[in-house]
């Protein structure tokens, strides 16, 4: 045994263990670093003005109210159009195709939309609702975040009802029970937690969604519930308040991103939380 | 007023499942296709939509479209050469810098760093993918991009810009907002996927392959670097492309930072533009049909490259897969 | 040599079937505790095993025997919350306290169940475990590669296709790829865990011949839950149940004559 070799691969070792760790930290202080300046930005703007008045010219106060409930009105109809399409195309992956070509290129397609730019998302609604419909609207913005939403949901639901044991499917239908029965008595029941974790990631995913929204929805700078027109949303108000000299509409900007952070990363958690829940049970 | 509820419940029971297998399974199958196909027909909506739109920026320009450098709303002469680029360099720099860390990262979580706080961390480098990227944008622009000016630019300009060849990379005022910086924002955001994807297939190496490169002596890093990384290479080759197409994409992070100028620039220091961040800019400006189509024109291009780049990483990570279920 | 050691040390009683005196001891385990968490796997295990002979390790599934082996060259350190105490004396060194591991990894080689052939051409397999321990030049690592692989039986059937993967190999001849890249590196003892059972019975006839060959250079430990095998090419052999070492002697006397009943009931096949 040649030591002087030895020790020089130690060596590599030792070095290539400290780089590592050292890369390991970096990236988590980073991650501390953009949540810090967040909270240390943003926690001045959040008082109650911030959820009460709606976005105001440049020079006088305001708040975000009208951002605030134009987001969460999208996510949420965004959210409930894409649940019921995710969860049935998932189930048919996982319950009916599952190795058949379809199956295959529904996976492949539905993989890749998940990865897909999704201001390309924008430019499609753009040009099928916007350009139909002849104005910007928070329907565009609703039908983009379902768009963006779905294939999260397909994703995980497909992967949670897989973890379903065929032996469950198997002893209800020997039962008698019809299939699609099994799928919704047993299968979803089996896998509800599982199901639930896929819509809080999507509707995590689409609260921070900027790009589709920019030639959807658009902004709108008053309270407006009307999905037929224009509506304001926060990342939107976010980017283009963030983006301008104003020194008040910074601010909000500060406020809005901690907002959306903050409800982000808290959905995540749940979701994760959702799944060890299912994991232990 | 003790009836027997057996017999009443078995008959219901046996209507309700004659019914439910009769018409219950072909509708409850049929609408979980539909929505199957739904997702299909999305893409197919995507890429027709894409294609009308551009026509008639298309039919003007023709081919010449992607690698014609004008960009000129005035004289409608438009080509998608100088944001491409734009693209492909910030991605590349993105791939520089968030590749060697998510292969760090990886190592680190699967061999190095002590059970008990594995799964934390992980979690942690997971919601850096949460992030929204706008907030990515924001941070970028207000706490890194100073730094940048202030400190790191003048470092690189006074290092590596006297430098023969490479100097070329770090000339001009530094000004925070440009292409290093843009780039450096997309590695940061691939990371996490990256990451993610490479410590699974790091760990979908079979142990006992681990335990016989150990138990020949070898340390943590040859182990990795010689056994684990060889075993596993298309899967890791996957997750970069598939880290690759999101860097490729991403949007709102970009276009706080680059500067969104339309011009070529062989400095990383000067500001550019990337397809998204064009788009992202001037979309709703932009007056006219052909400047209208044009913009969805770089679209097209960015589809066309994105999914291509995310095919081969989708495909590369299920040829690995199906080589370690037959493992 | 034989007689410095505690009294409480399993040792042969009986004289050895091979020709020539009885080899030194090489590995001398005294009171062995290993536990995974809170469980104990191994309760004050004491034998003592001789170089240049096969000892086999044989029990019901989960008695411990594999676990043994895996704490003689501390693969199990991999794994958080297994430990080892006790004494595990390799030529009169503790290797449980022994500060360097890649000297110990050096001197103690492993074959796995599995075949687990790298994924790197044959050449290089084998060639691995050389360069991490010594610069050879090109030809000198060409002969050892050469030795290494003729020690295992194996190189008239790759010295044609040194460049291909090992994966290409048949699964008996990956694990004979596996024993030669353990030996490449010399070492003085060769732990086996179960080496054939993913064996069909004609590559598992080879690797028993190769067992008995390496026999006469190698200190050979092997684990096995087929009594056939270990009547068939252990020199000696230990029957262990529950975390207890029970019996030990030559393979002929635990076969055919075992003095614990439960020794008895597992060998008759009797185990309940």
């Amino acid at each position: 045994m040649n030591r002087s070799i030895v020790n020089r691969r130690h060596r590599i070792d030792l070095f290539v263990t400290i780089l590592s760790t050292v890369m390991t930290g970096a990236v988590l202080f980073t991650l501390g670093a953009i949540l810090v300046t967040l909270v240390w930005n943003g926690l001045p703007a959040i008082k109650p003005s911030l959820f009460l008045e709606s976005t105001p010219p440049p020079g006088s106060k305001g708040g975000l109210a009208n951002a605030i409930f134009g987001s969460l009105v999208m996510t949420l109809l965004g959210i409930l159009i894409a649940t019921p399409i995710g969860i049935f195309a998932g189930t048919f992956l996982a319950e009916y195709a599952r190795d058949s070509w379809l199956a295959k290129t529904v996976r492949f397609i539905n993989d890749i939309l998940l990865s897909a730019p999704s201001i390309i998302i924008g430019l499609f609604v753009y040009s099928i609702v916007v350009v139909g419909m002849g104005h910007f609207s928070g329907w565009a913005g609703v039908v983009a975040l379902a768009i963006i939403a779905i294939p999260i949901i397909v994703r995980t639901t497909e992967d949670m009802l897989l973890l379903v044991p065929d032996a469950l499917r198997e002893a209800g239908a020997a039962l008698g029970t019809p299939r699609w029965m099994v799928i919704t008595r047993i299968s979803y029941r089996a896998a509800f937690q599982g199901l639930l974790t896929g819509v809080l990631l999507a509707v995590a995913r689409v609260s921070g969604e900027t790009a589709p929204l920019l030639f959807t929805a658009l902004n709108n700078q008053f309270w407006n519930a009307n999905l037929n027109a224009p509506m304001a949303n926060l990342p939107v108000v976010i980017f283009q308040f963030a983006m301008s000299p104003y020194e008040d509409w910074r601010q909000l900007a500060w406020g809005g991103a901690l907002l959306i952070t903050m409800t982000v990363l808290a959905l995540n958690i749940a979701a994760r939380y959702s799944v060890n829940q299912r994991a232990r049970s | 007023m003790y009836e027997n509820p057996s017999d009443q419940n078995q008959s219901t029971q046996m209507t309700r499942s004659h019914i439910g297998t009769r018409f219950g399974d072909p509708i409850f199958q049929m609408l979980t296709f539909a929505f199957a196909i739904m997702v299909l027909l999305i893409l197919g909506g995507v890429i027709l939509t894409l294609c009308e739109g551009a026509w008639p920026a298309l039919r003007v320009f023709g081919p010449a479209f992607v690698w014609t450098a004008s960009w000129n709303p005035v004289t409608k002469n438009f080509g998608a050469l100088v944001p491409l680029i734009g693209t492909m360099i910030t991605a590349l720099i993105a791939m520089l810098i968030g590749v060697p860390f998510s292969f760090g990262l990886a190592l680190f979580l699967t061999e190095i760093c002590p059970h008990g706080i594995r799964q934390p961390i992980a979690i942690a480098i997971e919601l850096l993918a949460a992030v929204p990227s706008i907030i990515y944008g924001i941070w970028g622009l207000f706490i890194l991009a100073p730094l940048f000016q202030r400190t790191i630019e003048p470092l690189l300009i006074s290092s590596l810009g006297p430098l023969p060849l490479i100097g070329a990379l770090f000339q001009g005022p530094p000004i925070g907002i440009g292409m290093l910086l843009a780039g450096l924002i997309l590695g940061l955001m691939v990371l996490p996927f990256i990451t993610a994807v490479m410590r699974e297939v790091f760990l979908s190496v079979p142990q006992v392959l681990r335990e016989s490169a150990y138990g020949l002596g070898a340390t943590r890093w040859e182990v990795t670097w010689r056994v684990v990384l060889p075993y596993c290479r298309t899967g890791v080759v996957g997750g970069i492309m598939l880290g690759l197409g999101r860097a490729l994409g991403e949007t709102m992070a970009v276009t706080f930072v680059i500067g969104n100028a339309h011009h070529l620039s062989t400095s990383l220091l000067a500001p550019g533009t990337t397809i998204s961040a064009t788009l992202a800019n001037e979309f709703t400006e932009a007056d006219g049909e052909i400047y209208t189509a044009s913009l969805i024109g770089l679209g097209l291009v960015l589809f066309v490259l994105t999914f291509f780049v995310l095919a081969i990483g989708k495909r590369l990570l299920l040829g690995a897969q199906a080589r370690t279920t037959l493992a | 040599m034989i007689n410095d050691t505690s009294p409480a040390v399993a040792k042969i009683p009986v004289s050895n079937q091979k020709d020539g005196p009885l080899p030194p001891e090489k590995i001398v385990i005294r009171n062995l505790n290993f536990y995974y968490g809170s469980f104990q796997a191994l309760k004050g295990i004491n034998i003592s095993i001789h170089n240049r002979r096969v000892t086999a390790f044989i029990g019901p599934s989960g008695c411990g025997k594999s676990t043994l082996l895996r704490s003689m060259n501390r693969i199990f350190e991999m794994y958080p919350g297994q430990r080892a105490n006790g004494e595990i004396l390799v030529d009169g060194k503790n290797i449980l306290n022994q500060r360097d591991i890649t000297e110990l990894r050096a001197k103690v080689g492993m074959v796995f169940q599995k075949p687990t052939p790298f994924p790197m051409s044959i050449y290089e397999n084998v060639a691995f475990g050389i360069r991490l321990y010594e610069k050879l030049s090109r030809s000198d690592l060409d002969a050892r590669v050469h030795w290494a692989l003729s020690q295992a039986a194996l190189w008239d059937e790759v010295k044609g296709k040194l460049n291909q993967p090992g994966t290409s190999l048949s699964g008996g001849q990956q694990q004979r790829l596996c024993v030669a890249r353990a030996i490449a590196v010399k070492p003085d003892i060769l732990l086996m865990d179960e080496p054939a059972s993913a064996l069909d019975p004609i590559s598992t006839a080879k690797i028993e011949e190769l067992i008995d060959e390496l026999s006469q250079d190698y200190c050979i430990v092997i684990v096995t839950h087929n009594m056939q095998q270990a009547a068939r090419v252990a020199d000696f052999t230990a029957f262990m149940f529950m975390g207890d070492l029970v019996e030990y002697g030559t393979s002929e006397q635990i076969f055919t004559n075992p003095v614990h009943e439960r020794t008895n009931d597992y060998v008759t096949g009797r185990f309940g």
